[in-house]
């Protein structure tokens, strides 16, 4: 029960790098990595949180337990989606990037997010 | 307890290491591989936090599913040739300090705990009882929230038709282009003979466990679909069109089926998606039986991706 503040700063940091990768990294590829792992930093604050009830006589709190398994699924669904639409765009233009044009100037864009 | 606490910590820095490692992989195949044992630490942090059944979901769709399907795309979009451009310093720093920034915000809001800590389990348990089910979580799942549950499998299969709706004209009722890699007499052969009769019997168990301990009808339907993509990767036996009867059938019959039961009980329960007493627990094994299959082939056909026009060997 000590190690829960500990969950939870690995649950804050996840989010903060998550966050981070997907402004800076112009590859459409790795900012679907980056929202994943956003999304489970939020999961695993969400975790903690059902975890707070141990102090009473439940090991944890199975409402936001069952939304987590909920949403790790519709996570899935929605990064597969992510997925096609990407290849489905290399297919098309060639090109995997969201970057501005002029790729000699990478100081132009962050990333469209 | 100190022992605990000192894996918890080592713990906690090798999801952080692996997460930071996913950011600042030089290509998106080295991302995608660590980005699949990220799923699997992650799922041991579950574990942690006596989560077992997020911890199997994790597990099998947050670690296997989504790093299969990142792989394959990695794989693809390789041949494409992306060289890794950075964003400028300003970007990066700019973006450093809002990450960190909101990192500490939900660091604060999540450590300090309100005084009176809100939840709902003394409720859920107190009317599991007339459910039938043991498993708290499956009962939020099939009872309490069941609505959540029947959308989120729409979900799956609105996903699934968007994937396949981009693939192009022609190859309308194709075959996926997942990879092939096979080899006679290779390792992957070998797995791919000897493990399906175990995923299977491990899948049917967790699928009838569900109802009274972690398992459920999400991690048995993921196995049955890593060992039916384990069997089709291997080459033994080729991926359905997605014109396929069977096919169709399978992907539809665990919503289907959920959704006459739901309004079965308009008319014997007296609301939508509510159980008759009595047999709230039969209805629910059933309700999980068909899931099973459906999860078993939505989630595979969305690893393998849009069909595409000839046979890619």
């Amino acid at each position: 029960m000590n190690a829960l503040p500990l969950f939870a700063s690995c649950a804050a940091m996840l989010m903060g790098l998550g966050l981070y990768a997907l402004i800076t990294d112009p590859e459409p590829l790795r900012k679907i990595l980056a929202f994943n792992l956003l999304g489970s930093g939020v999961f695993l604050a969400f975790g903690v949180i059902s975890r707070r009830v141990a102090a009473t006589e439940f090991e944890g709190d199975p409402v936001p337990q069952a939304m987590t398994i909920t949403a790790i699924v519709v996570a899935f669904a929605a990064t597969a989606m992510a997925v096609a639409l990407v290849s489905r765009l290399v297919e098309a233009g060639g090109r995997a990037t969201v970057a501005s044009e002029a790729s000699e100037e990478p100081d132009a864009d962050g990333g469209a997010s | 307890m100190t022992i605990l606490l000192f894996t918890d910590v080592c713990l906690v820095l090798l999801v952080l290491t692996i997460g930071a490692s996913i950011v600042r992989a030089r290509d998106a195949f080295e991302a995608a591989i660590a980005f699949a044992i990220y799923g699997l630490l992650l799922a041991i942090v579950w574990v942690r936090l006596a989560a077992i059944d997020v911890a199997l979901t994790e597990a099998a769709i947050g670690g296997g599913m989504t790093g299969m399907l990142l792989l394959g795309a990695a794989a693809r979009l390789r041949l494409a040739g992306d060289d890794h451009i950075r964003a400028s310093l300003r970007v990066r720093l700019a973006a450093g300090i809002l990450s960190a920034l909101v990192a500490a915000g939900v660091a604060g809001a999540v450590l300090l705990p309100p005084e009176v800590i809100p939840t709902l389990a003394p409720k859920v348990m107190e009317n599991l009882a007339s459910s039938g089910l043991g498993n708290p979580v499956a009962g939020v799942l099939f009872v309490y929230r069941a609505l959540d549950t029947l959308l989120e499998k729409v979900v799956l299969l609105l996903a699934l038709l968007g994937v396949w709706s981009l693939a192009p004209d022609g190859a309308w009722n194709g075959r996926p282009a997942i990879r092939l890699y096979a080899r006679l007499n290779g390792t992957l052969t070998f797995l791919a003979q000897l493990l399906p009769p175990i995923g299977i019997v491990v899948a049917i168990y967790m699928c009838w466990i569900g109802a009274k301990a972690p398992g459920g009808a999400f991690q048995g339907g993921t196995i049955l679909a890593a060992m039916w993509l384990l069997v089709i990767v291997a080459g033994l036996e080729s991926i359905p069109s997605i014109g396929g009867t069977w096919l169709r059938i399978m992907l539809v019959i665990g919503p289907v089926i959920f959704l006459a039961i739901g309004t079965a009980g308009i008319v014997l329960a007296n609301a939508f998606l509510a159980y008759p007493a009595g047999y709230a627990k039969p209805l629910i094994v059933a309700i999980e039986v068909a899931l099973t299959l459906s999860i078993a082939a939505a989630p595979g056909m969305l690893a393998a991706g849009p069909p595409q026009q000839e046979q890619r060997q």
